[in-house]
């Protein structure tokens, strides 16, 4: 059997698969949250709780609704969108004048408000959501056999990772989200309505979590406490990669998922701390993240 | 002036007397919470900075008083003590990281090390990882005073209070404090009259987190264990919020919170189980939205007490 450096490559790729798949979910929620903060100046505490939300919403759809994975890719999203859309109008839009850290502690009481909930219904204990017949099974690559469910979590994330940089990047309705993000008045006074895109891009930014959620389902076991440590990962990735450039967010994502993986093949008690250790790291030698303004 | 003589006075009394009222472990309990919040207003409150990764002071001292004492034999005031200056020595560390970024992400940056400080935490023989660290000995205080006894060991926690109290009152009202007030209200001109902000910021950093882990030991000394729950994130989310409940940048702000949190988990916990977090979260939610300056603040602008103190301060 081929080694590299000591560890048989079997092994390694495996690793590096894991590390890629829990890269596509980094590279998602950073994303999420960097559209958010861009327009909305709030750092969201909750998009933990989303990502957990997501993945019982699809189990609640399957359970009593009997409706499968393909209906909870679609509906869940969108339904995290609408909870989005009404946390937006009631709770947040009044608190933009105020300084930047009150977002957080909002959606900080938020979090334990629907995670409270959660977990009144669902208890602590975890519940499993099945792998979709459709996307079971392995392929045998020779050097490797791949789970094809992984494949298509990596996939579906990076597309849509993708899509959201067209649709912001590439599309007039981007050019006028980018501007709204440079100077609100201005955009509001040629004739855009800037509190609607603001409604939509919070929606846009919960439904992607949820998506993430949805995705990771069937790879754990659910619990309220699933959001918990991924966010503030995802925090350590926003804060290597800056929260300026989307590319940036998913470069970063994926980055420090193969980082993760990786250390988890050549020096395990390292991994669930690798990614604060590159924070630090960043810090000390180029303070305003990789990709981060001045 | 003869107001505040008059509450302080009032205020040592209520110390003195609670024991008789209320369960001295309760009361030890509120007391090292209302310590810890105040630790932290001198973060948010006074220099303006929102750090989210508290609880790594409050449980790192616990567990360094705690594996001193039951492993070493230390007498309580040494572990306090170690517990004291290893809470300061993660601040200085934690500090010089987080200020080279502002606002936002010197939140996200200190709530990652204090993640960082759990996860090794976890992996940690020592610390019994989920189990936690039980049967820590309260032992002698000084050799004099056996801390088994639950009175004993609320007189300290009352002196290590007041003195705390005192401690942060005397911070706020030095020119130190002064510069750090200047800080929270414009940066920018605080450089521009020539302070090394940094250092300052770092300074207060430290400050707060020494005065946590005194909060944190004493806690740890009292309920003989320490486990990894005063390290986690949600602590650290739970003294932000006693501060904003009580009143930012008040002295008696802080304690009103912590009494107020701790004292609504220990009535509402066995009556309403999970629900307790939305209770919580709601109560939160509703004080940032409808009265930001909390209880303390919002009775005081009724009297119009912060007014007159705010222009005396400046």
């Amino acid at each position: 059997m081929t080694e590299i450096f000591g560890v048989p490559a079997q092994v390694l790729y495996g690793q590096l698969l894991l590390g890629l798949v829990n890269g596509s979910f980094y590279a998602l929620l950073s994303l999420g949250l960097s559209v958010i903060f861009g327009l909305l100046n709030i750092v969201n505490f909750a998009h933990g709780t989303m990502y957990m939300l997501g993945a019982f919403l699809a189990y609640l759809l399957l359970m009593p609704l009997g409706l499968g994975y393909w209906w909870a890719i679609v509906l869940v999203p969108m339904l995290a969108a609408g909870l989005g859309i009404a946390i937006e109008r009631t709770i947040l839009h009044r608190i933009y004048r105020l300084d930047n850290i009150y977002g957080l502690l909002v959606t900080f009481a938020l979090t334990m408000i629907i995670e409270g909930i959660v977990r009144v219904y669902f208890g602590v204990s975890g519940l499993r959501y099945p792998v979709p017949a459709s996307l079971s099974g392995m392929i045998d690559l020779g050097f490797m056999r791949l789970p094809v469910y992984r494949m298509w979590v990596i996939f579906a994330a990076l597309g849509l990772c993708l899509l959201t940089w067209v649709l912001i990047e590439r599309t007039r309705l981007g050019a006028t989200l980018r501007a709204g993000t440079e100077n609100p008045r201005l955009v509001q006074a040629f004739g855009v309505n800037v509190p609607l895109l603001v409604t939509l891009v919070f929606g846009w930014g919960v439904g992607l979590a949820a998506f993430a959620g949805v995705l990771a389902a069937p790879l754990m076991q659910l619990t309220p406490q699933i959001g918990h440590s991924i966010i503030i990962t995802v925090f350590g990735v926003v804060v290597i990669g800056g929260m300026g450039s989307i590319l940036g967010s998913i470069l970063t994502g994926l980055a420090l998922g193969l980082i993760e993986g990786v250390t988890k093949v050549y020096y395990p008690e390292a991994s669930s701390t690798v990614i604060f250790l590159v924070m630090i790291l960043v810090l000390l030698m180029r303070p305003h993240g990789l990709f981060g303004k001045q | 002036m003869k107001s505040t003589a008059f509450m302080v006075l009032a205020g040592i009394v209520a110390l003195i007397v609670a024991p008789a009222v209320v369960y001295p472990m309760l009361m030890v309990k509120l007391l090292c919470f209302a310590i810890f919040a105040s630790a932290f207003n001198l973060m948010l409150g006074y220099t303006g900075l929102l750090s989210f990764g508290h609880a790594m002071f409050f449980g790192t001292a616990g567990y360094i008083l705690g594996l001193g004492m039951k492993h070493l034999g230390w007498p309580p005031e040494i572990g306090l003590l170690a517990g004291v200056a290893g809470a300061a020595l993660l601040g200085l560390f934690a500090g010089v990281i987080a200020i080279r970024r502002q606002g936002i992400y010197f939140a996200m940056i200190t709530l990652a090390i204090s993640q960082l400080i759990y996860f090794v935490a976890m992996q940690m023989e020592w610390t019994g990882r989920d189990d936690g660290l039980h049967g820590i000995p309260r032992g002698r205080l000084f050799g004099l005073v056996d801390l088994e006894n639950d009175y004993a060991l609320y007189g300290l926690v009352a002196v290590c209070f007041v003195l705390a109290l005192a401690g942060i009152h005397r911070i706020v009202t030095s020119p130190f404090g002064q510069v750090l007030t200047a800080i929270r209200e414009n940066e920018a001109r605080a450089i521009s009259l020539g302070y090394d902000v940094d250092r300052y910021k770092v300074l207060a950093f430290v400050l707060s987190a020494a005065l946590s882990g005194l909060a944190g030991g004493l806690k740890a000394l009292a309920l003989n264990y320490e486990s990894l729950n005063d390290l986690h994130w949600s602590l650290s989310g739970e003294v932000v919020m006693m501060c904003i409940l009580g009143g930012l940048g008040t002295l008696s702000g802080p304690i009103a919170g912590a009494f107020f949190v701790i004292l609504l988990q220990n009535f509402l916990a066995d009556k309403v189980g999970e629900w307790l977090s939305v209770i919580i979260g709601c109560v939160f939610l509703f004080c940032i939205l409808a009265m930001r300056k909390g209880f303390v603040g919002e009775i005081a602008a009724r009297f119009r007490v912060t007014n007159r103190s705010g222009r005396a301060a400046q």
